[in-house]
C-alpha cells in the first residue's frame, strides 16, 4: 500500500482556500521559519494585522496582487503517519480546466464551502468534477464557522444539502468537517468552540482516510513506453519493454495481449535495477521480458489475457475543454492514450453537460471549460477501458495539431450493452 | 491527535518507504516518457544532490542499457572544487557525454557582462540557452523540485519553453493524469522536472536507502568562514573576505549546492546521512532561506528569473 496521499482542493474564491492549505501547512509545523517571515512582512507591506496564510501558497506575482489563485499548485507535506501531494486548484469559474487537471490524480477531494453562504453554483460544480473524474473520496469542509458563531444547524443543514447532491452525483463516500481556516479550528488542533462535533480535525481524517485503489477494475494493464534492448556484451540478447503498471497487477506467468496486433504470448520475467519482481502492481515502473519473440513498440498496449481490451477505431468520451478553441464536429486532433497517440476526428457532439444542474442540453460546439460528450473516429485501433473502470487506461488527450496545445482531457465511456 | 508514540515504528519506516517508492515509479515513468518522446534530451548534471539523484533514477529507468543522453553543466566558474571533481568523476564512471556551457566562456565572447560584486548565478539563463541552440537539445531534463519555491510550486512536468527560452505562467499546458505532452513548435524546447514531487527530505532518505555518495560538502567539515547578508560565507579564491569581515573556523555543510558566491553554508554537526536527514528533518528553515541570496531579491525574485529562461 502506498503512503502517498493526493489531495485536490476546490472552493470559490473567497471561500479561504488559500488561507485553509496555509493553516493545514502551518499548524502541522510544515512552513519554514523564513518562509513564515516573507509571509509576515508581506503581510505588513499590504497593511493587515496578522500574517496572511494565503500568501504561503499564491505563488505567482499576479496571484499576490489580485489576491487569488490562477493556476494549479502543488503542495508537499508530511506528518509522521503520512506524505501527502496537495493539488491547489483555482475556485474561479474561468479556470475550471485547472479544478478538472487537479483531481484528475487526486484519491480525495476537499470541497470548501463559505458556511454563511452554504452550496453554491461553484460547490456544485466542483462536486460534479470530483464525481466526473472519479476521486474516490470527498471531504466537505465547512469554513469560516466562526463567522456563524460555530452554529450546528448551520453546519447540519449544509451537510444535508449536500448529501443530496452526492447521492444525485453518485458519490459513494464523503466526510464533512466543520473548520475554521483563519483561526485554526478543527484544521490541525480539535476546537473547543466546535464542542457539539464529535468527529475527527481535518488533518486527522486526511492522516488516517484509506487510499483508495488506484488499480480500478480491470486486470494488468502495462503501457510500453520504449524497448530496453541493451546490446551490451554483459547482455548481448536483452529485450524488455519498459512501462509503468496502468492498472491491475502484473505476474510472472500471466498471459498477456499486445494491443492493438491482438498477439498473445506469457510474462517471462518483470524486472527494475534493484532486482527482479514477482508481480507488479499498479503504479510501478518495470521492464517486463516476453515469452515469445513478438512485435511490440511504444504505443503498444500489455493487456491481461482474460479481460483484454478490444481496440477500437471509434470510441465515445466526455471531455473537458481546457483551451481557448472550440471543439467542433469535423474537428482533427491526435488522440494521446497512454503512450499511444493517433489521429482523431471529432465525428459529433452528442450534448453540453450543465455541471450545475447536471442537465445534458444540445450543443454544436464545445467551449473553454465545458464538459460534453463526443464520438471520436480514429485513424487506427486504440486498446482502452471504460474510465469508470480505470483510470489509467480510461483517460486521453485531444492535442492540437499545429500548436501542440492540450486542448481537452478526455475521459472514455462505456460502450452500451449490445 | 494521533501521535507518533501511537503508531509502531516499522510501520512508519514501511509507509515512508512505500512513498519513497511511489515517487521513483514516477519519475522513472517521467525519464522514459521523455526518451520515448523526444530526439535529443540532455540532463542538467551540477554534482548536487537533486540531479545526482536524477542521475540514479536515469540509471533505474534504463538498467541494463545505458543512460541513453549526455548530461550538461551551466558552470559559473565559481564553484566548489570538490563538487566539480565529482561531477567528472560520476559521468566517466557512468560513461556519458559531459557537455560543459560556460559563463566564463560567454563573458569572454561578449555574450553577457559581469556585474562586479555581483553573483554569476542569474548570468547563467544565456550559456544555458546558447547551448540548448547549438547542441539543438529539445528536452533539458532538470531535478528542480516544487518544494524548493513558491513559484516552482507552479510549474509543470513537461514545462514548455518558446524560442526565447522564456516560461509564461499564466499560459501553461495543462497536465493530467499521467499522460505528459511534449509536442513542440519548431524551436521550442521543454524542460522537464522528473523530481517535481519530491522534498528535500525526500531526496535525502532516497540518497540514505539507495545507499547514493554525494560530494563531501554536503557533510558536516570544517571551513574558513565569515558572515555577509546575513549568511555564512566560504573563504574561496572567488569570494575573498572584505574589509571588517571576520574569517573564522567552523564546523559547517552545505544544503545546497550551486555557485560560491551565493550559497551559505550551514552551521551543522551532521557527519553522515542520517545526521542530515535528521537535521533536515527538523529544520526550521527551508534550504533556499537559509543559503541562496539570490532568491532573497524580491518577493518574485525566482519567477522573473524563470520566466528569462533560468533554470
Amino acid at each position: 500500500m502506498s503512503d502517498l496521499l493526493r489531495v485536490a482542493t476546490a472552493g470559490s474564491v473567497d471561500d479561504g482556500k488559500s488561507t485553509l492549505i496555509g493553516r493545514l501547512l502551518h499548524d502541522s509545523k510544515n512552513v519554514f521559519a523564513d518562509q513564515f517571515d516573507a509571509v509576515e512582512a508581506a503581510s505588513r507591506r499590504r497593511g493587515l494585522d496578522a500574517a496572511d496564510l494565503a500568501l504561503l501558497t499564491d505563488g505567482l506575482r499576479a496571484e499576490r496582487e489580485q489576491g487569488i489563485t490562477i493556476d494549479v499548485a502543488y503542495r508537499y507535506f508530511a506528518t509522521p503517519r503520512r506524505t501527502f501531494v496537495l493539488a491547489d486548484t483555482p475556485g474561479h469559474v474561468q479556470y475550471t480546466r485547472n479544478m478538472v487537471t487537479g483531481a484528475s490524480t487526486a484519491d480525495v477531494a476537499v470541497v470548501l464551502v463559505d458556511a454563511r453562504h452554504g452550496l453554491v453554483e461553484q460547490s456544485h460544480r466542483h462536486a460534479a468534477v470530483a464525481a466526473l473524474l472519479g476521486v474516490g473520496h470527498i471531504v466537505l469542509a465547512v469554513n469560516k464557522m466562526d463567522l456563524v458563531d460555530f452554529s450546528e444547524e448551520v453546519y447540519d443543514r449544509i451537510v444535508a444539502d449536500f448529501d443530496v447532491l452526492a447521492a444525485e452525483l453518485g458519490i459513494r463516500s464523503v466526510t464533512a468537517i466543520p473548520v475554521s481556516a483563519l483561526h485554526g479550528d478543527n484544521v490541525v488542533e480539535p476546537s473547543q468552540k466546535l464542542g457539539w462535533y464529535a468527529g475527527q480535525t481535518l488533518l486527522d481524517h486526511l492522516e488516517t482516510v484509506p487510499v483508495p485503489s488506484r488499480g480500478g477494475e480491470v486486470g494488468a494493464r502495462l503501457p510500453v513506453q520504449l524497448v530496453i534492448r541493451p546490446r551490451s556484451a554483459e547482455h548481448p540478447d536483452y529485450r524488455a519493454y519498459a512501462g509503468r503498471v496502468a492498472a491491475g497487477t502484473l505476474r510472472v506467468g500471466d498471459e498477456v495481449v499486445v494491443l492493438p496486433s491482438g498477439r498473445r504470448t506469457r510474462v517471462a520475467g518483470i524486472d527494475t535495477h534493484d532486482g527482479s519482481l514477482d508481480e507488479a502492481a499498479t503504479g510501478r515502473s518495470v521492464a517486463v521480458r516476453l515469452e515469445d519473440d513478438v512485435d511490440v513498440a511504444r504505443g503498444d498496449l500489455l493487456a491481461a489475457a482474460p479481460d483484454a481490451p478490444e481496440p477500437v477505431r471509434q470510441l465515445t468520451g466526455r471531455v473537458c475543454v481546457l483551451a481557448e478553441r472550440q471543439v467542433r464536429a469535423g474537428d482533427r486532433f491526435r488522440l494521446r492514450a497512454g503512450t499511444r497517440e493517433v489521429k482523431a476526428i471529432v465525428g459529433s457532439i452528442a450534448d453540453r453537460l450543465d455541471v450545475t444542474t447536471l442537465k445534458r442540453e444540445d450543443a454544436d460546439a464545445l467551449e473553454l471549460n465545458d464538459i460534453g460528450d463526443v464520438m471520436l473516429r480514429l485513424a487506427e485501433p486504440v486498446a482502452v477501458d471504460p474510465y469508470a473502470l480505470s483510470r489509467g487506461t480510461g483517460s486521453f488527450l485531444l492535442i492540437d495539431e499545429a500548436t501542440g496545445a492540450t486542448v481537452a482531457a478526455g475521459m472514455v465511456e462505456q460502450p452500451p450493452a449490445v | 491527535m494521533t501521535t507518533i508514540s501511537d503508531l509502531h515504528l516499522e510501520h512508519l519506516t514501511d509507509a515512508r518507504d512505500a512513498a519513497l517508492t511511489a515517487l521513483e515509479d514516477e519519475s522513472i515513468h517521467i525519464l522514459r516518457e521523455v526518451v520515448g518522446s523526444f530526439e535529443r534530451p540532455v540532463l542538467l548534471f551540477s554534482g548536487g544532490k537533486d540531479s545526482i539523484v536524477m542521475l540514479r533514477l536515469a540509471e533505474k529507468a534504463f538498467s541494463p542499457g545505458r543512460i541513453p543522453f549526455p548530461v550538461m553543466h551551466v558552470d559559473t566558474g565559481h564553484n566548489f572544487p570538490e563538487v566539480i571533481e565529482f561531477r567528472d568523476r560520476r559521468a566517466a564512471e557512468l560513461g556519458l557525454d559531459l557537455v560543459v556551457a560556460s559563463v566564463q566562456d560567454a563573458i569572454d565572447r561578449g555574450r553577457i557582462t559581469e556585474r562586479p560584486g555581483q553573483s554569476r548565478n542569474p548570468l547563467q539563463t544565456v550559456p544555458l540557452l546558447d547551448a540548448i541552440t547549438d547542441n539543438r537539445f529539445d528536452a533539458v531534463l532538470g531535478g528542480a523540485r516544487r518544494d524548493e519555491e513558491k513559484a516552482r510550486a507552479k510549474e509543470r512536468v513537461f514545462s514548455i519553453r518558446d524560442e526565447f527560452g522564456q516560461w509564461d505562467p499564466r499560459n501553461q499546458r495543462p497536465e493530467l493524469w499521467d499522460l505528459y505532452n511534449g509536442r513542440i513548435a519548431p524551436g521550442e524546447h521543454v524542460r522537464i522536472f522528473p523530481l517535481s514531487n519530491w522534498t528535500e527530505l525526500d531526496i535525502w532518505r532516497y540518497i540514505a536507502r539507495d545507499g547514493i555518495e554525494v560530494p563531501s560538502i554536503y557533510y558536516a567539515h570544517e571551513r574558513e568562514v565569515f558572515d555577509r547578508d546575513g549568511m555564512v560565507l566560504a573563504v574561496t579564491p572567488f569570494t575573498p573576505p572584505r574589509d571588517g569581515e571576520q574569517v573564522r573556523v567552523e564546523t559547517v555543510r552545505y544544503r545546497t549546492v550551486g555557485d560560491a558566491t551565493c550559497t551559505g553554508a550551514v552551521r551543522s554537526t551532521a557527519r553522515t546521512v542520517d545526521e542530515v536527514i535528521a537535521e533536515t528533518a527538523t529544520s526550521r528553515l527551508t534550504e533556499r532561506g537559509a543559503t541562496r541570496a539570490d532568491d532573497r531579491a524580491s518577493e518574485a525574485a525566482m519567477e522573473d528569473r524563470k520566466r528569462e529562461g533560468y533554470f
